[in-house]
């Protein structure tokens, strides 16, 4: 017995060691091959060179990309944020029957094959007779996003003191008074942060992408585009690299928003403060 | 007899509060069956009953956070229909508080001072004074967040009084702190009430706090009144079994009416014999039964060979120890249920054995009839 619990404080943390190692190797690959001098990916490196990232910048597709990228996430997150907004504030705010069941079918996305939802979202437009274009992807990325908007939405509206509003209207506050200096200052941060993660997703989704776009690419569909020629292959490691890093940066943002919208709501009520 | 002083200040004759015939129904259930009320300017006033009674209902209607279904509700002669809780002279202190949390203490405060448009040096001046009347001087810039929650319910107070309101109205304020800070903060908001002078309406299901605080109070059970009086005629003669229950302990014993006039009458009981008392303003004679009932705490253990005027005789069956007082359950022949009664530990009530004989004492001026 005491041996087994000597010995198992020290696997527990190299499993833990070897566990992300795992998860995350591939991803430190990356940078890492961004700057190699040589076109193949291969250790241990010729050289260190800026060379791939300078070039980014004078490829005149990489920056139409860059643009429709741009354009999709911002529309995806807008909608699929006010969407989300409506949804969770109906579901944390009021009791109906079919609460449950509602919030379950909003949520099914995630869990649903991505490539599914893709084709059949694909039959959906040619069935309403809607031609492929950023409309289209811009759809199929707010039904990827909603799922994600409600659970920081919801974490952010839950436990909203009801009572905050009225002490608002109490204390001769006027309805859009009360919405304008208790509810959005008190929603803001789950807010921001929801539409900050469904950018980020509409940002690195391919596979709707790839099957509701017409002739304009994303990002990703550009470096699938890319992956065809092997001499672009450390041009998209770099551009691979950036997206990596806007992705972490805006996730770690919109997590700590998350959280301060989260201990702002259920801070209130005050029973055992 | 020391009469005690019923109360420290003058209070005026005038109608604050009227509530007439106020019923709220949802559906088929009657959260406030036609209830009618008058609270008089500078009165602490609470509105004690069981959670479900309909105390906060009214309480939220006075607030103008819900409408009646019928009947009126008028505070300082101003009819309230159809105006909304941001224009009624009224503020409430909310059971969670609902504290801003976005917000410091002083920004709390200073929160409905906005919409007057005061200038900067007189706001500042009524917030300053609103936190050193709840003793939070010096905390105006800590953040909502940082609070105790003693600070919390100061600062929704100080939040309500800043606006000089016709009416304060508290919903189950203590109710949230521990059994010491809240036995402190009911002589705080006793103390504070007297200080400025506004009428209070609080809501409780505390009757202890009730007690403690009222000037008067009305006890309200599945959404109707049963009795609006001041604390000592409520816990001495409640109007019925219901209300007696609920203020705290009390001995029913069953009595026959032998004689019945305008003020007083005449009860036949088993264990107490033949008794004369007063009879309740209230009382509703139900055919010839009624009820007779005595506080524990006015039973009194008869040592040795004293004797009293008006006792009775029994046998100890139950004991029970609570530190600075004893709890007995008294067989008495005759009686179908055994009596409760208190004493204090200071003569050893804490060491009579169960099973002995023993005699209680009691004042006839204690024993009340209640309608059956």
């Amino acid at each position: 017995m005491t041996a087994i619990r000597r010995f198992l404080p020290g696997w527990l943390s190299s499993y833990a060691v070897l566990y992300l190692l795992f998860l995350y190797l591939p991803v430190i690959f990356l940078p890492i091959f961004s700057i190699n001098t040589a076109a193949t990916p291969k250790f241990p490196l010729s050289g260190v060179t800026l060379h791939w990232y300078e070039d980014l910048p004078r490829t005149p597709a990489l920056i139409d990309a860059t643009w429709n990228s741009l354009i999709v996430g911002v529309s995806a997150a807008i909608l699929s944020t006010v969407l989300g907004i409506l949804a969770a504030r109906s579901i944390t705010r009021y009791r109906y029957p079919g609460r449950r069941a509602i919030n379950g079918l909003i949520m099914a996305p995630l869990v649903l094959p991505e490539v599914i939802v893709a084709i059949s979202m694909l039959l959906v437009m040619l069935q309403l007779g809607l031609s492929l274009s950023l409309f289209t992807v811009v759809l199929g990325h707010v039904l990827v996003c909603i799922p994600y908007s409600m659970t920081v939405l919801t974490s952010g509206f839950e436990g909203f003191d009801r009572s905050l509003e009225e002490a608002s209207a109490d204390l001769g506050e006027s309805a859009f008074g009360t919405f304008r200096r208790v509810t959005l200052p008190m929603v803001a941060p789950a807010i921001i942060s929801s539409l900050l993660v469904c950018f980020t997703i509409s940002l690195d989704e391919f596979i709707i992408a790839f099957f509701l776009t017409g002739t304009e690419a994303t990002l990703p569909i550009y470096i699938w585009g890319q992956l065809r020629f092997a001499a672009k292959l450390p041009g998209v490691l770099a551009l691979g690299t950036l997206l990596l890093f806007a992705s972490f940066l805006l996730m770690t943002i919109a997590e700590i928003l998350r959280r301060r919208a989260a201990r702002r709501t259920q801070n209130e009520g005050g029973l055992y403060a | 007899m020391l009469e005690r002083v019923q109360s420290e200040r003058t209070q005026s004759d005038r109608t604050m509060i009227e509530i007439r015939d106020v019923t709220r129904s949802y559906g088929a259930f009657k959260a406030l069956d036609n209830a009618s009320l008058t609270i008089r300017e500078g009165e602490f006033f609470s509105l004690l009953g069981p959670s479900g009674c309909g105390k906060t209902t009214l309480l939220r209607m006075i607030a103008g956070f819900d409408t009646p279904t019928s009947g009126s509700i008028a505070v300082d002669g101003q009819p309230m229909d159809g105006i909304p809780a941001n224009r009624r002279p009224t503020n409430m202190v909310f059971q969670s508080y609902a504290i801003f949390p976005h917000l410091n203490v002083e920004q709390n405060v200073a929160y409905g001072l906005r919409r007057l448009r005061l200038d900067a040096g007189e706001e500042k001046r009524r917030v300053e004074e609103a936190l050193a009347q709840v003793s939070l001087t010096g905390l105006g810039k800590r953040r909502a967040t940082e609070l105790s929650g003693g600070q919390r319910q100061r600062v929704a107070l100080a939040r309500a009084l800043v606006m000089r309101p016709k009416v304060l109205l508290l919903d189950e304020p203590l109710s949230a702190l521990d059994k010491k800070l809240r036995e402190q903060m009911q002589v705080e908001l006793r103390r504070l009430q007297q200080a400025v002078g506004i009428t209070f309406v609080l809501v409780t299901h505390d009757q202890y706090e009730a007690l403690a605080m009222s000037d008067r109070i009305a006890v309200m059970f599945g959404g109707k009144i049963a009795q609006v009086a001041s604390p000592k005629e409520i816990y001495q003669r409640p109007v019925n079994r219901q209300v007696a229950d609920f203020l705290g302990g009390m001995n029913f014993v069953k009595a026959e009416i032998v004689e019945e006039n305008g003020t007083s009458m005449v009860l036949d009981t088993l264990g107490f014999g033949r008794v004369k008392t007063d009879k309740p303003r209230a009382f509703v004679r139900n055919g010839g039964a009624a009820t007779l009932g005595i506080r524990p705490e006015r039973l009194r253990v008869l040592w040795d060979t004293a004797t009293a005027k008006f006792e009775v005789a029994g046998k100890v069956v139950e004991r029970h120890y609570f530190g600075e007082i004893t709890h007995l359950i008294v067989e008495i022949p005759g009686l179908e249920k055994p009596l409760s009664v208190t004493e204090t530990n200071d003569f050893g009530a804490d060491d009579i054995p169960v099973g002995a004989p023993i005699r209680l004492a009691y004042d006839p001026e204690a024993l009340v009839a209640m309608a059956d």
